[in-house]
């Protein structure tokens, strides 16, 4: 499949849903006021949302000195030169932002290739019981991390050898986001009219090409969406980096905690770093939107 | 016994590729191995690192056993680590501070999400934009809206918050520490923020496919706004209610990067935080683990109750 064709999958399964709007009968006197009252809260409350996001931009575009002052210094000239400093410093951001990119892309295509074929068995081809199987692999979404961190940590350092190692957050990142890309492929799959697929088995269609005509079409944008979330899940994992990782396969969440550093003024550059991190995070969940609530729902929500 | 396997084997089979009728193949028989087969490489992955390490912590729990330089070695302790977590006061207290901070988080976010879903089910100039405004903080990277929420939106004195009051003319602004003198507070204004989003999406898409035809037939006959939302709107969004808070309970409990990043634990260490100390810092595996034993049977509680909600959702896709 060319990247274009991906391109213009995501597209369509960004393109907004008709909103319903509840139907107005005839226009009243107050309508107009309750509608003017209802669009000013929600501005109100959106702005109030989205604040603490401009003022850790701005904040990140302060010279350092100024971005910590009592009250703020709001018309201080803007300046790239904290974003410079994160990459020019021997300290650099680079190498965590390589590790976290690495992490991430690497678990999720793990994450698709072994959840596809399972939410396959658990839809098109159902296994027999297969929702027991479902909750199976909820419930293990369900068990905190802490439960199971220290034979983890014990056992990357003291059995394999492979303490500070990528290779370790990847498996850990991908067992972590399997049960709920099963979850979300399996409704998307669920999707797939089983009367088309009759049709062309009867029309005397081979089981490759019933996936790749149509079943396929029919579930890329929900392949699509699957990923970005497992990419955001990965990207934001704080605590298996924290505790499994120190130098070597530092993640961009766990340097962004290093910042802090109270001997100097360090909030602007704080401030870029965590714009920083949050970019890639903020363009996979606006390129998901419209089926980011059935992902996050676990596909419960169309 | 047999005829029910038959008869899940031949409505498994069900509508797909293999309509015909199963032949008479045993359950372990090449037909339904094939159906599994694409199954088994997601669940031993998922035995291994999540079903297995969890029961090694579950041995170790019963073990006294601290990697501190001059420690014993290694021993079984029978329950000694869990009465220490039962008595010991900080443990308990973390047991406590996740409660509250889970049921305030989720409580308060669940109820604006539903404000500001029932605000956006409406139509005014700029809804579009406004909803990107409401969707942006869950998209910031849970450390990095910690640690900024901590360093430059509640900080003492240069805060956003602090600032803000101060221009308003409080005095004294700069002196107020929400941080170290609210610590809990803090936090689960940081995590109001971020999850009030969730809430809101899922909300929204349960006002949104609400039945047209209902809503515009109570309005015909008369029903006001307030008997609309009570006995129309209030039954259809219940359910996304429920699984709003069920699955923002399943990632509020899990919360550790808010501590980590804003209070570094300062009175407001909830029990996956204490589990990270104990382990992390004092390097207690026994304690750490009877920690960890502590929150699953709490998330098997809280899951208990979050699969049912779920599962009726399912059954009813199943019926359909």
């Amino acid at each position: 499949m060319s990247s274009a064709e991906l391109t213009t999958n995501v597209a369509e399964a960004s393109t907004p849903r008709r909103m319903q709007d509840i139907p107005s009968p005839s226009p009243q006197s107050g309508r107009r006021w309750s509608t003017a009252a209802i669009g000013i809260s929600a501005w109100v409350i959106g702005f109030v949302f989205i604040v603490p996001i401009l003022y850790m931009l701005l904040t990140s575009l302060h010279p350092p000195a100024k971005a910590q002052t009592y009250p703020p210094s709001w018309t201080a000239p803007l300046t790239l030169d904290n974003y410079r400093a994160l990459f020019d410093s021997s300290n650099s951001i680079s190498p965590s932002l390589i590790n976290s990119a690495i992490c991430s892309i690497v678990s999720t295509l793990l994450v698709l290739a072994l959840a596809i074929p399972a939410a396959y068995a658990l839809s098109i081809r159902r296994v027999p019981k297969w929702s027991d199987a479902m909750f199976f692999f909820l419930s293990t979404r369900m068990l905190p991390p802490v439960a199971g961190i220290l034979p983890i940590y014990l056992f990357t350092n003291k059995v394999i050898h492979l303490p500070d190692n990528i290779f370790v957050l990847i498996v850990l990142y991908t067992s972590m986001n399997l049960p709920i890309a099963v979850w979300m492929m399996r409704s998307f799959l669920a999707e797939v009219p089983t009367a088309i697929i009759e049709a062309a088995q009867i029309d005397g269609a081979s089981t490759f090409t019933i996936l790749t005509r149509i079943v396929g079409p029919i579930a890329i944008p929900g392949v699509a969406a699957t990923s970005l979330i497992c990419f955001i899940f990965a990207w934001n994992e704080q605590l298996f980096a924290k505790v499994l990782t120190s130098v070597v396969a530092q993640t961009g969440p766990v340097y962004v905690g290093t910042l802090i550093q109270t001997e100097h003024a360090y909030l602007a550059q704080l401030s870029a770093g965590a714009v920083l991190i949050s970019v890639p995070v903020l363009v996979a969940g606006f390129a998901a939107q419209d089926k980011l609530v059935q992902g996050l729902s676990l596909g419960a929500v169309k | 016994m047999n005829t029910s396997v038959a008869e899940e084997e031949t409505r498994a089979s069900g509508p797909g590729f293999d309509s015909a009728p199963v032949p008479h193949v045993s359950k372990w028989g090449r037909e339904s191995w094939s159906r599994r087969a694409p199954l088994l490489p997601a669940l031993v992955l998922l035995i291994l690192v999540t079903q297995l390490p969890f029961v090694a912590t579950l041995v170790m729990s019963f073990m006294s056993w601290s990697a501190q330089p001059d420690a014993p070695p290694k021993s079984f302790a029978g329950v000694d680590n869990y009465k220490q977590v039962f008595t010991t006061s900080s443990y308990r207290k973390a047991v406590f501070t996740s409660v509250e901070m889970t049921v305030t988080i989720v409580v308060v976010s669940a109820a604006l999400g539903l404000i500001i879903a029932l605000l956006l089910n409406h139509k005014f100039p700029g809804r579009g934009v406004v909803r990107t405004m409401m969707i942006a903080p869950f998209l910031i990277v849970p450390i990095a809206a910690a640690v900024f929420w901590g360093n430059g939106v509640l900080q003492t004195g240069f805060g956003l918050v602090d600032g803000l009051l101060g221009n308003l003319g409080v005095d004294n602004a700069q002196n107020i520490s929400f941080i170290t003198d609210h610590p809990k507070l803090s936090i689960e204004l940081e995590l109001i923020w971020q999850w009030t989003p969730f809430m809101m999406l899922i909300l929204l898409a349960g006002l949104q496919s609400r039945d047209p035809e209902v809503m515009e037939a109570a309005t015909i006959d008369g029903a006001g706004g307030w008997q609309t939302f009570r006995y129309i709107t209030m039954p259809h969004v219940r359910r996304y209610l429920e699984l709003s808070i069920v699955l923002g309970t399943i990632f509020i409990v899990q919360n550790f990067d808010s501590i980590l990043g804003m209070t570094g634990g300062l009175n407001s260490t909830n029990i996956p935080y204490a589990v990270y100390e104990v382990f992390y810092s004092a390097k207690d595996y026994g304690v750490a683990s009877a920690l960890g034993v502590v929150v699953v049977i709490g998330s098997i509680i809280v899951a208990t109750f979050g699969l049912r909600v779920v599962s009726s959702l399912l059954s009813e896709e199943e019926a359909r």
